[in-house]
């Protein structure tokens, strides 16, 4: 449990936290997060997830930064637009901080991809906008036995909820893909929902690893930002259930 | 009262819901909003979406080459 005397300093407010100390964030330095989705989500989730230091820091998408994403996805910036998001996302995280091994992952995650690449890394932070990599994200992490958190968002409302072997998934709360945007008046969102959902995730993933706190298991947190309301659903692992209901059964 | 024209037949979808969201902001009460759309994605959409707000929508009218007028009131 070696620190340079940049890390004592970089790292100071996180040791000093009597849950982490310097245990949790040497925990921290080993730990290996992949993010799926570098967008509204994914921007605070990257950004505070390299500040904790961890050791790797997947970020896998296969987008290019849109105009039209800059008013929540703060890891992207105006001149970023056209770029990819993984390599605008790995150019700020590796600015934030050096010490952190950024890997773009510069395409969709897939049926065919997704057990190799989730491989790599000790926990997943799930931060797309759509339900088949939602469903991908939690079947394959439930097939490897390796813990995620998952986040969504609608207009001012966010949800998030952290699912380890054991726990109730995301197939458990939600068996069916729900009805998608049914009108383009629905694709509006508030930025900083986005950035509360993803801060939410970021400080799980910190969780996690430090082994701090207890985490979002079983329950959906969901929150709406118009009267500010936070609730916690208490969310039971469904017998049957065609992820979680045989931890063996492969991603579909 | 009056009647505001807007055509986003070559837009796509949000950005059609986005112009008739700020045409439909300018309104004053009793006035009309014209609005041109592409394709049946949007003629279903933006009546449904301009109802969600409060707006009166009059019965979409085919104009011909796969374009539609919605007629929203204020």
């Amino acid at each position: 449990m070696e620190f340079t005397g940049e890390d004592i300093i970089r790292y100071s407010r996180n040791i000093l936290l009597p849950e982490v100390g310097a245990r949790g964030q040497e925990k921290i330095r080993e730990g290996k997060v992949l993010v799926v989705g570098a967008g509204g989500i994914g921007s605070p989730v990257i950004l505070y997830l390299a500040a904790a230091g961890v050791g790797r820091l997947g970020i896998i998408d296969g987008d290019k930064v849109e105009l039209s994403n800059l008013q929540r996805q703060v890891v992207h910036f105006t001149g970023d637009v056209g770029r990819s998001k993984t390599a605008s996302a790995a150019v700020k995280a590796r600015a934030l901080n050096p010490g952190v091994e950024v890997v773009e992952i510069d395409e969709r995650l897939s049926a065919g991809n997704a057990a190799g690449i989730i491989s790599g890394y000790d926990f997943v932070v799930e931060g797309s906008d759509n339900f088949e990599t939602k469903y991908l994200v939690n079947d394959a992490c439930a097939a490897a036995g390796k813990a995620f958190c998952t986040g969504g968002l609608s207009r001012f409302e966010g949800q998030a909820m952290t699912r380890v072997p054991g726990a109730a998934c995301y197939r458990c709360l939600f068996p069916e893909e729900g009805a998608g945007a049914e009108t383009c008046a629905m694709a509006g969102v508030l930025g900083a929902v986005a950035g509360i959902t993803g801060t939410i995730l970021a400080a799980e993933a910190l969780k996690y690893l430090s082994g701090a706190g207890e985490l979002l298991t079983n329950s959906l947190l969901s929150f709406d930002a118009r009267t500010m309301h936070f609730r916690r659903l208490e969310v039971r692992r469904r017998p049957g259930c065609a992820s979680c209901g045989d931890e063996s059964i492969k991603p579909r | 009262m009056a009647i505001q024209e807007l055509d986003v037949t070559r837009d796509r979808c949000p950005i059609t819901f986005v112009k008739t969201r700020i045409a439909l902001d300018k309104l004053l009460p009793g006035d009309v909003l014209r609005v041109r759309v592409s394709g049946d994605g949007p003629a279903r959409n933006i009546p449904r979406s301009a109802a969600e707000l409060g707006f009166a929508v009059r019965p979409v009218i085919p104009a011909g080459d796969d374009t539609y007028i919605i007629e929203i009131e204020r």
